[in-house]
């Protein structure tokens, strides 16, 4: 259902230019949970932004369902059926949580059914469906909400940009649960950025980029194995004594 | 509605939610005279010998009632000014909403001052709605000054919100406060100017008495080329504490000044100020396009919450 056919992108140095990716082509199957690990800075999330239009490939074309859409603005595209939930999640003074379900969702939910969404990331919905999405909440309670938007909106194909990263290791196992309800009750593809092996666990597909470049690829029985205890697949617990 | 025509009737839906006769004490000005009014048995509204504004008396321990004293004009080159004083007596639980809508489709300006004066009694809760709102297409200018003068006695508290959201071209606003021991004031100002218009604002608040406070938030939208000057000046001449913040998003041409001011004439006087300017952040605009919204979907989006 998306397919990247060779593409680059370059971002403008001090000496010419610096490639960020590097001629990637990559395939995400109808209703496939595909996991992009990898180093940092290898380029992964420039990546999830390309698939969302917020970048444009320097070369390359992106195919969502056969229709080719690199051109296509970020507003079309999720229109198509493409959602996006950021690694940093923006933070808007005076929108409640409501409003921007309610946003995402294209209809005027009532509360109750947008507190669906909340339970479902494992928010107690009465006590944030009137915040507001603006500094009082903390990065988790952020991450959620934002993840609840991509929910609501049960798009064709779900891009999590590194849904972990600014989580405490508490939340973070309750929201690896989110995934794996995703993962069974799927109704479209899912393509996370990660580096949990929780998260890869559930996968069907694995991608490893690093330096821009993909170096491995395929289903997980296969890649799990080779990058098992590397950066790249790291337990949660492990991670984050590491991070203290 | 007697004595109110169909513009005139939208002005009031604009600014006041009217759509029928409100419950409760009232007084319609509808250019430059009185349309109608209705007192009850704890608020009297009696008009000025000199027939220059109303005064409105709330007796003492008035519970859960409210007084609504809109202003309509939509008579292109009407100018006036009004002044109302409102005595509200101690123990009294009110709210107050006032407001201004003017339809100019002519050629002259037509302006609306209106001079307000609250003397809150002891221990008493008054909430102030303000709302001004401007339509027509005429090339006369919409305009209004409205001067607010507040007394608060012993552990009152006053909660004021004044909105100023679309169609006034000019805008010359002052609010000053005198706060007693426990009184407690709260300012919620959302403005937004577009076109060429033109809006200040000065909220002073002094706090004289011990334990008294204020917080005075400011939101405000600046687009195309208007400009706009906010001023929050607190005096702390008592312990007490002020809170001030004001916050505006421009855009396109416009221009914003955040004056704020804050005085400590006493050691015990705990006062804060904050105030920032800045575009909508791309990153917003971008979170809501992946949700499918245009650009300007998004910018709408935005600037609506920031100012609800």
């Amino acid at each position: 259902m998306l397919t990247l056919k060779n593409i680059s992108f370059d971002v403008p140095a001090d000496k010419g230019e610096i490639g960020i990716i590097r001629d990637i082509s990559l395939e995400v199957g109808d209703d496939q949970f595909v996991v992009i690990t990898g180093p940092n800075g290898g380029g992964k999330s420039t990546l999830a932004r390309l698939i969302a239009g917020v970048e444009k490939p320097t070369s390359g074309r992106i195919y969502f369902d056969g229709e080719d859409i690199t051109e296509k603005s970020i507003t079309d595209r999720a229109n198509m059926g493409i959602s996006y939930a950021f690694q940093q999640p923006v933070r808007f003074k005076g929108v409640q949580v409501l409003d921007l379900i309610r946003l995402a969702a294209k209809k005027r939910l009532s509360a109750a059914d947008a507190c669906q969404y909340l339970s479902e990331v494992g928010l107690c919905a009465k006590d944030y469906i009137n915040r507001e999405v603006n500094a009082s909440l903390s990065g988790g309670e952020l991450k959620r909400i934002e993840i609840a938007t991509v929910l609501a909106r049960s798009s064709r194909l779900a891009v999590f940009d590194e849904p972990e990263a600014g989580i405490d290791l508490w939340s973070f196992q309750n929201l690896i649960q989110v995934f794996e309800r995703m993962r069974n009750q799927t109704h479209g593809s899912i393509v996370i950025i990660s580096h949990q092996e929780r998260i890869l666990n559930i996968a069907d597909k694995i991608i490893v980029i690093a330096d821009g470049r993909v170096t491995k690829s395929g289903p997980k029985e296969e890649i799990l194995p080779e990058i098992l205890g590397t950066a790249s697949a790291v337990d949660a617990c492990k991670f984050y004594q590491e991070d203290k | 509605m007697q004595g109110i025509d169909d513009i005139q009737l939208r002005l009031l839906e604009e600014i006041a939610g009217l759509h029928e006769v409100p419950e409760g004490a009232f007084n319609i000005r509808a250019n430059g005279q009185l349309a109608s009014r209705q007192n009850t048995a704890h608020i009297e509204i009696v008009s000025k010998e000199d027939g220059s504004g109303i005064d409105i008396h709330i007796k003492p321990h008035t519970k859960k009632e409210s007084v609504h004293i809109p202003v309509v004009l939509s008579k292109s080159g009407l100018k006036e000014t009004v002044y109302n004083d409102f005595y509200i007596g101690e123990d009294c639980d009110v709210v107050i909403v006032a407001g201004c809508g003017i339809d100019n489709c002519g050629t002259a300006d037509t302006q609306h001052d209106g001079i307000h004066r609250f003397f809150v009694g002891k221990g008493s809760k008054v909430k102030y709605v303000e709302k001004h709102y401007g339509s027509g297409n005429g090339k006369g200018e919409r305009i209004m000054n409205p001067t607010t003068e507040v007394h608060l006695d012993e552990d009152s508290y006053m909660e004021m919100e004044m909105v100023q959201i679309k169609g006034v071209d000019s805008t010359q606003r002052s609010t000053v406060v005198d706060a007693a021991a426990g009184a407690k004031l709260v300012i919620q100002e959302r403005l937004l100017t577009h076109g060429t218009q033109h809006a200040t604002s000065e909220i002073i608040a002094n706090l004289n008495g011990e334990g008294s406070s204020a917080n005075i938030l400011s939101r405000s939208v600046a687009k195309e080329n208007s400009n706009q000057i906010f001023l929050a000046k607190i005096f702390g001449n008592a312990p007490c504490a002020g809170h001030t913040e004001c916050d505006a998003i421009i855009m396109d041409n416009a221009k914003v000044s955040s004056i704020p001011e804050i005085t400590a004439n006493d050691p015990d006087a705990a006062l804060i100020h904050e105030a920032a300017i800045g575009k909508i952040a791309g990153e917003q605009i971008i979170k809501l396009m992946t949700l499918g919204l245009t650009e300007e979907e998004a910018e709408n989006q935005i600037v609506n919450g920031f100012l609800k």
